[in-house]
């Protein structure tokens, strides 16, 4: 059984949907990349995967582990085990980053029945994932992303998920915004956590992520559709060419 | 927002009717009630001719209308202004009380026994409107602090309460600070003598049990030179279906490098989703910091009563004396808080800080009123407010009316002040965690409150999360 599997989803917000159709089965140990150009539904995708409220599936399934996912509430999904990095992290202003992370980490753990972490054993897996993150100790004792920069907020959602241990990550355009030092940071906390038991969509308008984090499989989506899926060469292609090649490609086809 | 709209909602826990046989005396008031109430305390004679003094001031008094808020006029003739269990011994021990009151106090969730041997904190419970319990008194007495309830101090220590009593909140004061000068029934005394450190937090629970029964508690506390003292106060009431008036008083003393933190949990009824049967909680508070290096911090969190209408303030009279106030005050429902606070500059070098975090939720409306006032002689007097809302829901509302009054050139006085709301994007946020609508928005509020929170004492601090958690059961979602 797929760790994922997407069937004709449809949906999107009041009325109008934005995805039309999507068919993509993710397995464990996989990374597969989601390109498009802008407004083609790569972000719409990951916000009804992880259920925002705003957002609505119209048609089609998804089975997360082997259940409906859309029978689950969103933080139920969470406790799953998926995990949905931000384009835009919030600010929590006066919560610690480490309080926000042991309440999260305590639902999970109650979720599955066992018993919450006790504060040094949290204290302990704090520091070790800030290593392997490469994350200032001080930006943990900090209110969640509140006077963050740029760079700081997306090297947080790693944190996040490096401490959380999700079995599917979505990250949603988690490169947008960072210049190439802190790209390369960013990239390296998302392969140290990369392992044959999880598996990670990663969401990008470019290709340079790639680069970096080197995905199994690329999809391209263009108006709601994944219009074409390849290996990692198909990134370069996309790179070289510009959308406009698939623009053209899927209207001569249309 | 759906959840937003069943925020107020949650059932007031703590509702019940005591049924204890009360010693009552008739309603409404005039000269042979305050007579009456007097001496069914022994009280001393100048403390019958300071309330029947209050008494025809109040005479001559119009109740107030500046606030922003209507509430339904009080029949002051209807009101009884005592009532007392019937049987009022001195307790030796617990099992001398009645057990029914006893249990009334294990529903509020403290029970006095629990209380003596786990917490180490003293507690003089005031049930309506006579004490019936005070526990640590020989620890206390050991370092000649005095905490007893405010009828035993005017027999064991009238000079004391001569000396003080009136001092910082004259019975001339308000309407309502007046008409509890003249029937206060009973409430807490605190002295703590020079250079002693009370080693506990001292506490009251203040309770109101009897239809109709104005509570008109009067509390004055007293640090002597180079003393200090914590002291909590908290507060529950049952259900009730009429409004209950209460207007106390809490005037604070601290001498020459003395400290005295007075901290409020607040939990009245708030009445019903109408507003119906909740308290009117008129209260007068003040400390006055007389000497040099004295210290007075409030710390209050309102979660509580129909409408709430209070100011504790400071007067900074010593050089180098420092007022603090950090409030949290939540309404919902049809819950008004008006509430605030005044600092006096009359000092050198003193200096204030104000906090105050506002949440509205439901029809909630929060007004944060505050007054700084440095006066002429105050040199390098200095103040920093911070006065800071939050919106839950498109029907409450959040005010804010400082004034600031400066008449001395070298003081320096800063208003800080923001309004905010809990964002979808927040909780959606937080519930790709994994954590729940509810735990989230009880998170996103801690984190508002924080820096009230902590000031309060620790097991405080603990009860006030919990509070505002319970308090906001569905409001967002």
């Amino acid at each position: 059984m797929a760790l994922l599997e997407i069937k004709d989803l449809r949906g999107g917000i009041k009325d109008q949907d934005i995805i039309n159709g999507i068919d993509l089965t993710v397995d464990r140990g996989e990374v597969h990349a989601i390109m498009g150009p802008n407004g083609s539904g790569k972000s719409t995708l990951g916000k009804i995967l992880a259920g925002h409220e705003e957002y609505e599936e119209t048609g089609g399934t998804v089975r997360f582990q082997d259940k409906d996912l859309f029978e689950l509430t969103p933080e139920e999904r969470a406790n799953e085990g998926m995990f949905l990095a931000f384009q835009y992290p919030v600010e929590i202003p006066g919560v610690s980053n480490a309080y926000f992370l042991r309440a999260a980490m305590n639902e999970r753990l109650k979720y599955r029945g066992e018993p919450e972490i006790s504060a040094g054993a949290f204290r302990r897996l704090l520091n070790e994932k800030m290593k392997q993150v490469d994350m200032d100790p001080e930006l943990a004792r900090r209110p969640v992303n509140e006077d963050f920069s740029g760079g700081e907020k997306k090297r947080n959602e790693i944190f996040h998920m490096a401490v959380l241990e999700p079995t599917l990550s979505i990250l949603d355009e988690t490169d947008s915004g960072l210049d190439i030092d802190a790209m390369r940071i960013v990239a390296h906390g998302i392969n140290q956590q990369r392992t044959a038991d999880n598996a990670m969509i990663v969401i990008t308008h470019y290709q340079r992520l790639l680069d970096y984090v080197v995905p199994d499989y690329v999809h391209v989506m263009y108006q709601g559709r994944i219009v074409k899926s390849g290996r990692k060469e198909l990134a370069f292609e996309l790179e070289e060419k510009g959308y406009e090649w698939i623009r053209e490609e899927v209207e001569a086809a249309g | 927002m759906e959840a937003i709209e069943t925020l107020a909602q949650q059932e007031y826990k703590e509702g019940w009717v005591t049924d204890i046989e009360m010693e009552t005396a008739p309603p409404g008031l005039n000269e042979d009630i305050i007579r009456f109430i007097s001496a069914k305390k022994n009280e001393p004679a100048f403390l019958l001719e300071w309330r029947l003094k209050a008494y025809r001031h109040w005479l001559t008094m119009k109740e107030p209308n500046w606030q922003y808020m209507a509430y339904p006029p009080v029949d002051y003739q209807d009101i009884v202004y005592y009532a007392a269990p019937k049987n009022t011994p001195q307790y030796n021990s617990l099992d001398e009380v009645d057990p029914e009151l006893l249990e009334t106090y294990d529903k509020l969730g403290i029970p006095l026994e629990e209380q003596k041997v786990l917490a180490g904190v003293a507690v003089d419970a005031v049930f309506d409107s006579v004490s019936v319990h005070t526990t640590f008194k020989d620890k206390l007495a050991e370092l000649s602090i005095i905490f007893c309830s405010f009828s035993e101090a005017a027999q064991e220590h009238p000079d004391l309460v001569e000396k003080y009593l009136g001092t910082v909140v004259p019975y001339r004061d308000n309407f309502f600070a007046t008409l509890n000068s003249a029937v206060f029934s009973d409430g807490s005394f605190c002295y703590i003598p020079p250079g002693v450190r009370c080693p506990m937090e001292l506490s009251t629970y203040f309770r109101i049990n009897t239809a109709g029964t104005g509570q008109f508690e009067r509390t004055l506390i007293i640090a002597d030179e180079g003393s200090y003292v914590s002291y909590l106060e908290g507060c529950t009431a049952p259900m009730r279906d009429e409004n209950q008036l209460h207007a106390a008083v809490v005037e604070l003393v601290a001498l020459k490098d003395a400290q005295i933190k007075y901290s409020t949990v607040q939990n009245w009824y708030p009445g019903n989703e109408e507003g119906k049967g909740g308290v009117y909680n008129f209260v007068t508070k003040r400390g006055a910091c007389k000497g040099e290096n004295s210290k007075i911090s409030w710390t209050q969190v309102e979660t509580g009563s129909a409408i709430t209408w209070k100011y504790p303030s400071v007067i900074l009279q010593g050089d180098h004396s420092i007022g603090e106030f950090y409030s949290v005050a939540l309404t919902r429902n049809k819950q008004v808080a008006d509430t605030g606070t005044k600092m006096i500059h009359v000092g050198k070098n003193s200096r204030s800080t104000v906090v105050s975090k506002g949440i509205s939720a439901g029809n909630g409306q929060n007004v944060y009123r505050g007054r700084i006032q440095v006066l002429k002689k105050a040199d390098g007097a200095r103040n920093y407010t911070q006065c800071d809302s939050m919106l839950i829901g498109d029907r409450c509302g959040a005010h804010t009316f400082p004034y600031i009054d400066v008449g001395n050139n070298s003081a320096s006085v800063e208003h800080e002040a923001s309004t905010a709301r809990i964002s979808e994007d927040q909780l959606f946020y937080c519930k790709t965690r994994g954590i729940s609508t509810e735990d989230a928005i009880s998170m996103i509020i801690n984190g508002f409150c924080k820096e009230v929170f902590q000031e309060l004492p620790m097991e405080f601090a603990v009860e006030a999360k919990k509070l505002l958690g319970i308090s906001l059961e569905g409001s967002v979602g």
